[in-house]
């Protein structure tokens, strides 16, 4: 697990792909939070990182399928996976070994926004004057947000062996994950009585959940499960291949 | 015994990939993989690797059985895929590390070392995979398929797309690996099957339908002998010919016409008799031993030599 851990992070660092995911995040966080008069936080007059929390989600939802589309298409349209497949590895040690690197590399891309943490706390009047706890939660929430993603992303790549499929239908489902069910709960089927139900399905449900400062066991329950489940397919696929 | 192959079948749908196969190895044999194309050679192959899984039938690899203890069976397993695949954006020996780790090979320094220099990739060692010429991809393949020294060595193809001196260098390493190792490969080159085997298996259609050590397979159509005669014209019957005494088959292609005869000693006279009587002029006459590839063409398509 740990040699193919190595190897998906080396090849992210020594291709362009990591530089490149952690480069497209800032930048486009950055821009939002700091220039975009209409959402920049030197003109919202409140020190928060609500930009952050809110712009996050969205370019992770690209980001992140363009990540693991590689993961499993590239390794069959290859035939890579045989090479794999005939050495002495578990399947599980293939998955967790990708997974982990997809993970890390989402968390590369998310640990440089602490400086926009620290301007802003030095911005704020009083210095400091924001609210850490909600945004620890949000960091929190984004990070199994990404996580999440990663799951997603990496079982619509087992599914094919061309990446623009895999980029394609990674991203429809991190999007159906993320937003879909809180607008299907809103639909007349499911009013009074199932809407609460089939809004917590949602990724959206929870991460706002988190990103008020609570961290709730149901929300990183939730998140675990979402991971496990989209995993534990992506290993029945992998097993299925035989 | 190292290998032993107990009646495997792999079914792909509708289609019969390898029907009811058995076959044993054992260390220090070199055994060569002979079919046309599509006869289930890699399929058969890449069951012993446990990447595909028989529909039934085992086999064992030193003696871990390839459904119940795949990991076992991985580990002392030496495997270049037909296609050869790499990653094409790592650096050889940075490839070579990969594999030393998948492997958990302790001081993969020295052994990435040695690998190298048995396989002749010193001067392409920090050379990206993907710039490198087919023939050196094909070593690297060959160094991840040996670099944790295993005990089965299993090559689909190990020589397709390289040149005269490439080759020779390949059959050394195999002719090398084969002196303690079992080594199973598969090749279209029947030269190369005669040259470097101790036994062929020759399959057809997922049929297993020879295994013979080379002599006596070559001892099945011994005292067998091509004449091939090349007339001036192309204005003649084949008749007369079949009429030779010990002339088994004759097979009239233009002005050229291939018989098939007992004894090469005995049919020439004969042949020659037959057409001066026919009043045919013989232009050149010239008999030929069978070797592998008539065998091989005469044990998978039953056809007319």
């Amino acid at each position: 697990m740990i040699s193919i851990f190595y190897k998906e992070i080396h090849s992210f660092l020594s291709s362009l792909i990591g530089y490149v995911v952690i480069a497209v995040f800032l930048v486009s966080v950055g821009i939002f939070m700091w220039i975009f008069s209409d959402t920049s936080v030197l003109d919202y007059r409140f020190a928060t990182l609500d930009q952050l929390f809110s712009i996050g989600p969205l370019v992770f939802l690209f980001l992140i399928p363009a990540i693991t589309m590689r993961s499993f298409a590239e390794e069959k349209n290859k035939g890579t996976i045989e090479f794999l497949f005939t050495k002495p590895l578990k399947i599980t040690d293939i998955l967790l070994g990708k997974y982990l690197a997809n993970v890390a590399l989402v968390l590369f891309s998310l640990l440089p926004t602490l400086v926009y943490y620290y301007s802003v706390y030095q911005l704020g009047a009083p210095k400091g004057n924001l609210d850490t706890g909600a945004i620890v939660g949000s960091y929190i929430g984004l990070f199994f947000l990404g996580a999440g993603f990663v799951a997603l992303g990496m079982f619509a790549s087992v599914l094919t062996d061309n990446q623009i499929i895999a980029f394609i239908s990674g991203a429809f489902m991190c999007f159906f994950f993320h937003w879909a069910f809180t607008y299907l709960s809103r639909l007349p089927v499911f009013a009074a009585k199932y809407d609460l139900f089939v809004q917590k399905l949602g990724i959206n449900y929870h991460y706002t959940s988190i990103s008020k400062g609570v961290i709730d066991s149901r929300d990183i329950l939730y998140f675990l499960s979402l991971i496990f489940i989209f995993l534990w397919l992506t290993y029945l696929q992998l097993e299925k291949k035989k | 015994m190292s290998i032993v192959v107990n009646g495997i079948t792999k079914i792909f749908g509708t289609q019969t990939a390898v029907n009811n196969v058995s076959f044993s190895a054992k260390p220090g044999e070199i055994v060569g993989f002979l079919g046309p194309n599509g006869a289930g050679k890699s399929t058969t192959m890449k069951m012993l690797c446990c990447y595909l899984e028989p529909s039934s039938g085992t086999a064992e690899v030193e003696g871990f059985d390839i459904l119940k203890n795949p990991l076992e069976v991985r580990k002392n397993i030496g495997y270049l895929p037909e296609q050869n695949p790499l990653y094409d954006d790592m650096y050889v020996r940075e490839y070579l590390g990969f594999v030393a780790g998948l492997h958990k090979i302790k001081n993969p320094e020295k052994r990435i070392d040695e690998v190298i220099h048995t396989t002749g990739l010193e001067k392409e060692q920090h050379k990206i995979i993907g710039t490198l010429s087919k023939g050196y991809k094909q070593r690297v393949g060959l160094a991840q398929a040996i670099i944790h020294d295993p005990k089965v060595l299993i090559l689909d193809e190990p020589t397709s797309g390289l040149d005269m001196n490439q080759l020779v260098g390949i059959r050394q390493l195999i002719r090398e690996m084969g002196k303690e190792k079992t080594v199973i490969f598969s090749s279209h080159i029947m030269q190369e099957i005669q040259a470097l085997c101790h036994r062929v298996l020759i399959i057809n259609d997922g049929v297993l339908i020879a295994d013979d050590s080379i002599a006596d397979l070559q001892a099945r159509v011994s005292g067998q002998t091509k004449v091939v005669v090349v007339f001036a014209d192309d204005k003649f019957s084949k008749d007369p010919f079949l009429n030779v005494p010990g002339v088994i088959s004759a097979l009239k292609e233009g002005s050229r016409l291939t018989i098939l005869g007992k004894d090469a000693i005995d049919i020439k006279p004969g042949v020659f008799k037959a057409a001066v009587d026919a009043g045919l002029t013989i232009v050149e006459m010239k008999s030929e031993l069978m070797n592998m590839e008539s065998i091989f063409r005469q044990l998978t398509q039953n056809q007319e030599i």
